[in-house]
């Protein structure tokens, strides 16, 4: 039997984990902040484990987790493990499950030095020289995008799975959703430097709505071509540096904004040879 | 001869608090020898990773600390920003931040009191639990929340990290249209959230007075929020770029969050400080509200910060309601020309308050920032808390009641561990004399 439909069968109901890792606890709000509809929701499924809303019970088996925050300490490490162990269905919340989040900006730092800019006593912080999405370390079933994720993304994967049914993976392009709502294009209108054009949707446009640029948010959409934005961001005015940082934000570790961001820079030095 | 014996309860997750910390109690001779609040959250190094970065960028990433209070941290670095850049802020801007923090105490101060503190206080374990016996109550409070979420949306796109503040202002004012729809919902959580001040007061909280000092932003003409003067209750009142000069950050080897001291003091920061000394700037029928309670405030009872709290709510509905029906919403665009220097802002945050400081360089990137959250301001006052409390708690219980006493203390600060920028499981060591 197909493992949704495992899930759907659960008796007396699927139960549910929130766990989380390296993190801002902004994506299980997506469930704490339903209002009421949190309520019908402990109705449909049992909350197993979810020591932000009272439940801890980290070991225990479950059918559906999900896992908010990066991996970034040693300790982080073996729990992820457990957690796939115990659970059926395993379901990413966010920037730093799924991509790492901004804080994977380390990844490409000196570690030691910025613990003893930080902390006077380095040697009580134990901390891993990179954070790492959960994708690194365990099968993942399913991912959910997004800085923060929103109760419509949650809310659709449980739906989905409590139907027997795979979760449907959005991942077209901000632009499209921005037509769909008549948002006028900022950066045609305004010149802003938007990543629209190569982040995937699902917060429902908000930043063009708000008549600024996009900043990638909810990570790269399918089929990019970042070539083409990075010499549209070059045509706007911004620098090699800017354009790199646009890149290398809150969705660093991905490897298409890793390469784009780095193609960027490294454009920015063929173009000054060529000039010299 | 005195037999010793260890006994230890070991819990690896503190329920009901945002982000992940433990607890190390040592009793010997059935008193407290030790408390150590263990905060284990990762450091995620955002005080590096914000060098670099352009001054609206700071904005965006500030919020990633945390989920809960993201608006507090745009609130801070936005006003340290626009301090080092000379630009003023223009009474509408003003205004309408205020009224998107008014969302976000909502927001949170919902949250905490009825899924994180209530059942304790109620005996519960969790809010599904208390919802079941209280379905109103935890409905009302879910009501109020959301309303919170909204105010923050109406600003922002989103209540979790919203995207509208930039420096000089908003990049783009909400219409007088949803003002009004907003100010409509607002309304119409007036009654309810006055009942749920008086449902607060009602709840068989802890009695236990403490010596303690509160420190809160305070300001001649409101309830402070954004401006005014850092002040304690032992007189203390310096500007934020003197906050330095009074408290100081210190490492301790238990945690990954520092511990802040007053004058090598631990003090409160939060909702009980706030009310306790800024209570003649609250709304008269806040304060009237609150005179219904039979509580006397300023109080010494920690226990009394969910009372706090729930007047806070009612403070920030009317407030907001206030602002949002009589606001002008024309406003020319500011202009933004970056300086270098060093900035200072300090916000009230809902768990109290958030000091930011940058240096910045001509081109308005940052070379430094230091970020000191309420959480680890609270962090040193939540032990002293736990060593009076014990102390003053029968010693002799069973370890699940000790463990359960001091959760609940701990929780009543609304600890955001998330927030420790550079921040519960339980374990206690007994060291019992038995003759």
């Amino acid at each position: 039997m197909r493992i949704e439909k495992q899930i759907a069968d659960s008796s007396p109901k699927p139960t549910l984990a929130v766990h989380k890792f390296t993190s801002c606890d902004g994506c299980q709000l997506a469930f704490l902040n339903l209002g009421e509809a949190l309520l019908t929701l402990s109705e449909l499924v049992d909350f197993t484990h979810f020591a932000e809303a009272g439940p801890v019970n980290p070991e225990a088996s479950v059918d559906i987790a999900f896992v908010e925050g990066s991996i970034s300490t040693p300790d982080e490490e073996q729990r992820i493990k457990k957690v796939r162990e115990n659970c059926k269905y395993l379901i990413t919340i966010g920037a730093c499950a799924t991509a790492g989040g901004l804080q994977a900006l380390r990844n490409s730092s000196n570690m030691d030095e910025w613990r003893a800019a930080i902390y006077p006593s380095p040697e009580h912080i134990d901390a891993l020289e990179t954070a790492t999405p959960i994708k690194s370390h365990v099968r993942v079933d399913f991912e959910l995008w997004g800085c923060p994720v929103s109760p419509r993304q949650t809310l659709a994967a449980v739906r989905s799975l409590l139907s027997g049914v795979k979760p449907v993976l959005e991942e077209e392009k901000v632009c499209l959703e921005c037509k769909r709502l008549n948002t006028v294009c900022v950066m045609v209108a305004k010149g802003l430097p938007c990543m629209g054009p190569v982040t995937q949707t699902g917060c429902g446009a908000i930043c063009p709505a708000l008549n600024r640029d996009c900043y990638a948010c909810f990570g790269p959409a399918e089929n990019i071509n970042t070539f083409s934005l990075t010499s549209r961001l070059h045509e706007i005015g911004l620098s090699a540096e800017h354009i790199s940082r646009r890149y290398w934000f809150i969705n660093n570790f991905t490897p298409e904004f890793q390469q784009a961001g780095h193609n960027a820079l490294v454009a920015n030095k063929h173009d000054s040879k060529e000039r010299r | 001869m005195t037999q010793k014996k260890d006994v230890k309860i070991h819990v690896p997750v503190l329920a009901r608090v945002e982000g992940e910390g433990a607890l190390e109690l040592d009793i010997e001779n059935s008193q407290v020898a030790s408390v150590k609040l263990r905060i284990f959250e990762p450091p995620r190094f955002f005080e590096k990773f914000l060098e670099g970065r352009d001054y609206n960028e700071v904005i965006d990433t500030v919020a990633r600390i945390c989920g809960i209070c993201p608006v507090a941290y745009q609130m801070s670095a936005v006003h340290a920003i626009e301090h080092i850049f000379d630009i003023p802020v223009h009474p509408t801007v003003r205004a309408l931040r205020r009224v998107m923090y008014c969302g976000e105490w909502l927001e949170s101060h919902g949250l905490h009191i009825h899924l994180l503190a209530a059942p304790d206080f109620l005996g519960f374990a969790n809010a599904i639990e208390l919802g079941a016996a209280y379905p109103e109550e935890v409905k009302r409070g879910l009501r109020l929340q959301h309303v919170g979420n909204k105010l923050i949306k109406l600003f922002g796109g989103r209540s979790v990290h919203p995207v509208g503040v930039r420096v000089g202002g908003f990049y783009r004012l909400p219409t007088r249209s949803e003002c009004d729809a907003m100010v409509s919902e607002l309304k119409a959580a007036v009654e309810e959230c006055a009942q749920l001040v008086l449902w607060t007061a009602s709840l068989p909280l802890p009695e236990d007075e403490q010596e303690f000092t509160s420190v809160a932003l305070q300001h001649p003409e409101e309830y402070a929020m954004n401006e005014g003067n850092i002040v304690s209750s032992l007189g203390l009142s310096v500007p934020a770029d003197q906050y330095q000069n009074h408290f100081e950050e210190i490492q301790v080897p238990h945690s990954t969050a520092f511990h802040s001291h007053l004058h090598g003091k631990p003090y409160l920061v939060g909702p009980l400080a706030r009310v306790n000394l800024n209570w003649d700037s609250l709304h008269e029928p806040v304060q009237q509200l609150l005179q219904k309670t039979a509580i006397d405030f300023p109080s010494k009872n920690v226990f009394h910060s969910v009372i706090a709290r729930a007047a806070e709510m009612y403070y920030a509905l009317l407030e907001a309601i206030a602002i949002l029906e009589s606001i002008d919403l024309e406003l020319s665009p500011v202009n933004v020309t970056p300086k270098s220097g060093v900035g200072y802002a300090c916000t009230e945050a809902p768990r109290g308050i958030l000091w930011h400081r940058y240096e910045m360089d001509q081109h308005g990137h940052v070379i430094k920032a230091t970020i000191v959250p309420p959480t680890s301001q609270n962090q040193a006052r939540i032990e002293d808390d736990l060593r009076n409390a014990l102390n003053k708690f029968d010693l002799t219980k069973s370890d699940e009641d000790i463990r359960l006493h001091a959760e609940t203390i701990i929780r009543n600060y609304d600890p955001c561990i998330s927030c420790s920028t550079h921040f519960l499981n339980l374990t206690v060591n007994r060291k019992c004399g038995e003759s």
